[in-house]
């Protein structure tokens, strides 16, 4: 039986009158992709936010690995094993996607960074080296991040993302922004490169087609609540989800 | 890699300044060694400068901790009879750092403009209460005794600035400005550049921003000490208005413009340019030298926007 490794048990967050979450709970076995998706304002970023420790949630509790993280730092998340990228690629815009790596290598984990070593070591290039490759954005290593096309920066901010190998990994929405002939591609490239490293990922997405092609189980949210849970054919195909979430495909009229 | 190289090159400059410098002693005049020396104490300053600038940080109150070594050194002379200079630095050094560690606590959690007006203020706190201590001569301040160096008295004839005292600054400058290196090549160092470029993606990589700040903080508060040690130690007399008055930490932020941020030797030349332009335009112009001084920060703005030492940086790409 594989480790459960996240658990959420009855988290609420509210802001001012806005729910958004109530009564969350959710569990991740180890090595599942987790497709999450739901309206805006459904509660999947507040989600994402409480899980990394960005957010305190207001009732509830978080296990990690039967090991209870709620309420902690996005340090002590991190340093726990939760990793997450960005909707907005979160990355070091005046340094080149190799230098981001370094840097990222090189301090990753270290809450009061060392001074008496370099940091640009054999080692550490070597697997910011390693991590351009399995992202397929070396050929990006020497350019600036500010002058990065948004296919890249999205690579770029989940490779990011991986390095300190996480057991777990949340994506927020990782083909937002990205043309509909590249999304396949990106897509394909980190699955493959999370595949690998055999992090767990749970990822928020508004796009079904990759929803459907990617996840091995996926989470519909609805204000703040979870609305369906499970593989991708029960829940894409759920009346409730179709309804307040996916919409209704064209052909199908609306009393079909 | 570029950066292990420069830290090499680096390592080699400063070495080879060095002993430059120590060779060059006999033949000095008594001004130009005096300016020389001047211009390492202030550099020191501004390389702590240098570093919060790494971080995206500018402190506009680092006379606050100049003045800290300044009056730590000359209060173990006057009221311990202490006058090694070795000691006088460490206690220069001690003081800011326990104070720096104090404050950091409230400036470690400030960005930008916070950040550096926090710091103006703590600095005329600090001018408020040395200029009102009557035992430390409120603003006339008091003077130091000739310094010694691990028991070797200086010759009392030959005047402040001996071979020791020069020798001890150009020495100890060489180390600090070579630790400073090597930390802004280290982890802390990439630390402050995340900072500065994007502070959450640090805190999700498990980076304390904060205590990063923190460290930066207590290191260039160390250097600002050490500066206002030597400082002190030329000049013979500490006062609260050559120290802790914001003019001088705006001075301080003026030169770390004039040099620029791209390598530890830009505050010390930046330093010696400044002292020299003062000198030269308070001779010849003893009206108009704040005016020379301001258009040289606009020349270096407007033309030379990271600074003297981007003239470097630009001759060695022409080479390469």
């Amino acid at each position: 039986m594989p480790e459960v490794l996240l658990e959420t048990r009855s988290l609420g967050k509210r802001f001012g009158a806005v729910i958004a979450a109530e009564d969350v709970n959710v569990s991740v076995t180890a090595g599942e992709i987790v497709g999450v998706i739901g309206a805006n304002g459904a509660g999947k970023t507040t989600f994402c936010n409480m899980v990394t420790g960005y957010l305190t949630p207001d009732l509830g509790q978080i296990l990690f690995r039967g090991k209870d993280i709620t309420g902690c730092t996005v340090g002590e998340a991190t340093e726990a094993g939760i990793h997450r990228s960005f909707q907005i690629p979160q990355l070091f815009p005046g340094l080149t996607v190799y230098e981001n790596l370094l840097l990222a290598v090189g301090v990753f984990g270290h809450r009061r960074p060392p001074w008496w070593q370099p940091l640009v070591r054999p080692e550490v290039e070597n697997e910011a080296t390693a991590i351009m490759e399995r992202y397929r954005i070396a050929e990006s290593a020497a350019t600036r991040v500010d002058r990065l096309p948004q296919g890249v920066r999205k690579l770029l901010d989940i490779a990011m993302a991986m390095v300190g190998q996480p057991a777990m990994i949340l994506l927020d929405e990782p083909t937002s922004g990205i043309s509909t002939k590249e999304k396949f591609d990106v897509m394909g490239n980190v699955i493959d490169a999370l595949r690998k490293s055999a992090a767990t990922v749970l990822f928020v997405e508004h796009d079904m087609e990759v929803v459907g092609r990617y996840a091995d189980r996926v989470i519909a949210f609805r204000e703040g609540r979870v609305l369906a849970d499970g593989t991708p054919r029960v829940v894409l195909e759920d009346p409730a989800v179709i309804e307040h979430v996916v919409g209704r495909r064209p052909g199908h009229p609306p009393d079909a | 890699m570029t950066l292990l190289r420069s830290v090499r090159l680096t390592t080699v400059g400063i070495t080879v300044a060095t002993v430059v410098l120590l060779a060059l002693w006999p033949l000095l005049p008594a001004w130009a060694a005096h300016t020389v020396a001047v211009s390492l104490g202030g550099g020191l300053v501004v390389l702590g400068l240098l570093i919060l600038i790494r971080f995206g940080l500018v402190s506009f109150g680092q006379g606050l901790f100049f003045a800290i070594g300044g009056y730590a050194a000359a209060l173990a002379n006057q009221f311990l009879g202490i006058t090694d200079m070795l000691v006088m630095s460490v206690a220069g050094i001690a003081s800011a750092g326990a104070v720096a560690w104090a404050l950091g606590y409230i400036v470690r959690g400030h960005r930008g403009i916070f950040f550096a007006m926090l710091n103006l203020a703590f600095s005329m706190i600090l001018f408020g209460i040395l200029a009102k201590t009557v035992v430390l001569g409120s603003t006339d301040g008091f003077s130091v005794g000739v310094p010694t160096l691990l028991g070797f008295a200086p010759d009392p004839e030959a005047g402040r600035l001996t071979f020791v005292l020069f020798g001890f600054i150009v020495i100890s400058t060489a180390v600090v400005a070579w630790w400073v290196d090597r930390m802004l090549a280290s982890p802390i160092g990439y630390a402050g550049q995340g900072v500065r470029e994007n502070e959450l993606r640090l805190r999700y990589l498990g980076v304390s921003a904060r205590g990063a700040v923190h460290i930066a903080y207590i290191a260039a508060a160390k250097l600002a000490a050490l500066g206002g040690v030597f400082t002190v130690l030329l000049i013979g007399h500490v006062t609260p208005e050559d120290t802790a008055y914001w003019t001088k930490s705006g001075e301080f932020v003026f030169v770390a413009i004039l040099g620029g941020s791209g390598n530890v030797a830009a505050p010390f030349i930046a330093q010696a340019v400044f002292e020299l332009v003062r000198t030269f335009a308070l001779q010849y112009a003893p009206d108009a030298w704040q005016m020379l001084l301001g258009i040289t920060l606009l020349l270096v703005i407007l033309f030379l926007p990271g600074g003297l030492w981007s003239l470097a940086d630009r001759l060695r790409g022409r080479d390469a």
